[in-house]
């Protein structure tokens, strides 16, 4: 082959070699120097700044104000151990870990806090000025999938990562899942299907099931899954009724059920609501009854800790899941647990475990990426696998930003051994029978940049 | 059939407790001309009264918990249990009952200090002026609530011997499907005494029978040398004491909150406006009947002809009674007409 050269003196396989170094030698910073993303501008970029400044949004009144307390601490302990004071609490175990005990990238972590009041125009309002005055970089918190929602599309428009805490509608990480949106925290359809093999060996495959529905995004998908898995067993449903959130008072849509033919109540409440309508459905005597020839079951799908201290001895005995639970006996939880109780004197709740690791989920995140460049950050996110953290072997899945790791089916529990003691594991589901195909929810992520 | 006396049931037990806080709420209009916004922040009160008490009987000693390992941590066993055994354990299960006898007095303090304190010095302002000042107390105790006790719900339970369900049906000879709950059927009868002992109160006692002619004509009642304003005090103490002890008996049915007030002002001043305003019968009347609406509307089988239905119809029929009846059902002519 020929090598024929212009008047210049070039051939063509010499412009190839030149073109092919150049774009070489222009790549090499993306490749091995840190902070190689200085040139992109973006929002909050803490540049030459000693610290790095997140946010934690979080219910400090409203119906949800002591889990947004408890997850305050969490955030603030996670600070603590980022900036390599305390224990180290979860950086003992988290497995791989980039982070070093000296802040992120360097600089120390700083915090600001914001009320979410559990609606989703305050949660935004706040998160807004989280970003625009006060430049955090990341946020996180929240106990309400329509506030979680909510602020995870202004994340996207604004181009700053959310990293979620407690939210359990399918709609976060299906429909309305954002690029600049994380989910730890597992979620309905997750719990249909840890309940379903449960609810199969100790309530059988003929059973009769009475929903009610809390009227909003995170009950209707809670509904629909539950009824996906009951009806998979076998499972008849009698009615599916939804109520007001904040009903108060349920007795109107209890006593309905004495009269359906139901033999299960499916309480798809949280917070107050589930209290209420739990208390109330065993004052009704629903538990004492016998319906086609079985005893009146109640389920729970998603429990809490902090709502059973509040429920009382009517939650003995009841199924549900939950995320995570304090009594677990891994070295990430022990090592959580321990860290998290002696700074406060009691265990963390799953919205104080979830909320700790999203803050470290980030860090790590952003020592991966070498930067604080969205963008890298979420593309060190995406797929990211962990272990060490309270759930065993989990990843971030790219596809729609949602945690997939085992989930735990609990029962209220009949002989507390402390005050503590309220919810007893009757199963670790592995994470591959919860796994579902992303496409099912739809939805878009959207841009890395914006 | 069976469905349809469960939900007049329902409906009547609501309806008492919205009978109780509407009666306070008009006797308070009635005899002072105040909007009170916060009335039912003394509902909410009530309930925290049975909650301290509760508290109070439980005071208890730290006990180490071996249980927990990984970190300090503490039970509590209650010195009640310590010192008198199984009776103290009895003392602890009936709280709920005997933090009435605590409810009375506090909520009669309660009630003299607000109206000495505050709501006197806005008896000539306008209505506006008293919402404003009457709905930023409310917050103000709410707030205060939270911050003490947190803002979940505290379970208050019901005396275990009644913790259940009465079997009505069988009692009627109606089937076993039919139960209510015993605490429910003690509400309503509590109520139903309670508002008796009011009337009886206001119409078969020489004081009664001022504070009435008092809230027909306040300066007579004055020129005849009768300290009316000091018995209006004592109403105002009153209607505190009857939405507090609706608080406390309430608590085993909805475990208390620091918001549970609000939850129950808007609907209870439906009520007033409905039975007519300063009218203490209209506002029982009117108590008991939009209960039992609310009742029949949240049927499944009323929501499937008109969904929404449960969330609309108490506005709904207060619309509709206003229309035809403007100073609802039994309003007196010239109340809050000027």
């Amino acid at each position: 082959m020929s090598d024929k050269k212009n008047s210049a003196g070039w051939s063509r396989r010499d412009v190839m070699k030149a073109a092919g170094a150049f774009s070489a030698a222009g790549a090499m910073p993306m490749f091995f120097s840190r902070g190689a993303w200085a040139g992109e501008t973006f929002r909050n970029d803490p540049g030459k700044a000693a610290s790095v400044k997140l946010g934690f949004n979080v219910p400090q009144t409203g119906a949800y104000a002591d889990e947004g307390a408890d997850e305050l601490r969490a955030f603030k302990l996670a600070v603590k151990h980022l900036n390599g004071e305390g224990d180290g609490g979860l950086m003992n175990t988290m497995k791989p870990l980039s982070l070093k005990g000296n802040g992120i990238l360097g600089k120390k972590v700083e915090y600001v806090t914001g009320d979410t009041q559990t609606k989703s125009d305050a949660a935004r309002a706040s998160a807004k000025r989280m970003i625009e005055k006060d430049g955090v970089i990341m946020f996180s918190g929240g106990s309400s999938s329509g506030v979680a929602i909510a602020v995870q599309s202004l994340a996207q428009e604004m181009g700053v990562v959310f990293m979620a805490g407690l939210t359990h509608s399918n709609d976060t990480t299906g429909k309305d899942k954002r690029r600049y949106g994380f989910r730890h925290f597992f979620n309905a359809k997750m719990s249909g299907s840890a309940l379903g093999p449960v609810l199969k060996k100790e309530m059988g495959t003929d059973r009769n099931a009475y929903h009610l529905t809390a009227d909003y995004t995170w009950g209707w998908t809670q509904e629909e899954s539950i009824k996906e898995t009951t009806e998979g067993l076998g499972w008849k449903t009698a009615k599916t009724v939804k109520t007001p959130v904040g009903a108060g008072d349920f007795s109107q849509y209890i006593t309905p059920i004495l009269n359906s033919g139901a033999d299960t109540l499916i309480l798809n409440h949280y917070g107050k609501d589930m209290i209420n309508s739990l208390t109330q459905a065993v004052q009704f005597g629903l538990r004492d009854k016998e319906v086609n020839g079985k005893t009146f079951e109640i389920i729970v799908p998603l429990y809490s800790r902090l709502m059973a201290q509040s429920a009382g001895k009517n939650l003995k005995g009841i199924l549900g899941t939950t995320n995570w639970n304090w009594a677990l006996k891994d070295e990430g939880s022990k090592a959580f647990v321990k860290s998290f109780g002696s700074e406060y004197g009691f265990p963390p709740s799953q919205a104080a475990h979830t909320c700790y690791v999203q803050t470290l989920l980030y860090a790590n995140a952003c020592e991966m990426a070498g930067t604080f460049y969205p963008p890298e950050v979420i593309k060190q996110l995406e797929g990211f696998k962990f272990d060490g953290m309270g759930n065993g072997a989990t990843e971030y899945r790219a596809e729609d930003h949602q945690c997939f790791k085992d989930v735990l089916v609990v029962r209220g529990n009949e002989n507390p051994t402390s005050q503590f003691d309220l919810l007893e594991i009757v199963q670790e589901v592995p994470r591959s029978q919860v796994e579902y195909d992303a496409k099912i929810f739809g939805g878009e992520l959207g841009p890395y940049k914006v | 059939m069976d469905a349809i006396f469960l939900q007049i049931l329902n409906g009547l037990d609501k309806g008492g407790a919205y009978a109780l806080i509407a009666l306070g709420l008009t006797l308070v209009f009635g005899t002072l001309g105040v909007v009170n916004f916060a009335h039912g922040a003394l509902f909410m009160l009530g309930a925290f009264c049975a909650v301290t008490f509760q508290k109070l009987l439980t005071i208890s000693k730290q006990v180490k918990d071996e249980s927990i390992t990984f970190f300090d941590a503490f039970k509590e066993q209650p010195y009640l249990e310590i010192w008198f055994g199984d009776f103290g354990t009895t003392i602890i299960d009936y709280s709920v009952p005997l933090s009435i006898l605590f409810a009375i007095p506090v909520m009669l303090l309660v009630g003299l200090i607000m109206e000495r304190g505050l709501i006197r010095h806005f008896y000539k302002r306008t209505h506006a002026e008293q919402i404003l000042v009457t709905f930023g107390l409310a917050i103000v105790l709410q707030e205060l609530i939270k911050s003490w006790f947190g803002a979940n719900p505290i379970p208050t339970p019901a005396p275990e011997i009644v913790s259940g369900s009465a079997p009505v049906g069988v009692l009627l000879g109606m089937g076993e499907s039919v139960v209510y709950p015993w605490w429910r059927l003690i509400y309503l009868a509590f109520s139903a005494i309670i508002i008796a002992g009011v009337f009886a109160f206001l119409n078969l006692t020489t004081f009664g029978m001022v504070v009435r002619a008092g809230m027909m004509d306040r300066e007579t009642v004055g020129m005849l040398g009768i300290n009316i304003e000091r018995r209006f005090t004592i109403v105002f103490g009153l209607a505190a004491v009857v939405t507090g002890l609706a608080g406390v008996m309430y608590s085993p049915i909805l475990p208390p909150d620091y918001h549970m007030g609000m939850d129950f002002l808007v609907l209870s001043f439906v009520v007033v406006v409905v039975g007519g305003m300063g009218s203490l019968g209209g506002a029982v009347a009117a108590g008991f009947l939009l209960g039992i609406l609310q009742s029949f509307a949240s049927m499944n089988e009323v929501k499937s002809i008109i969904p929404g239905i449960d969330q609309i119809i108490i506005y709904l029929v207060a619309v509709v009674i206003l229309l035809v009846k403007p100073r609802g059902l039994l309003g007196r002519e010239g109340v809050m007409e000027d």
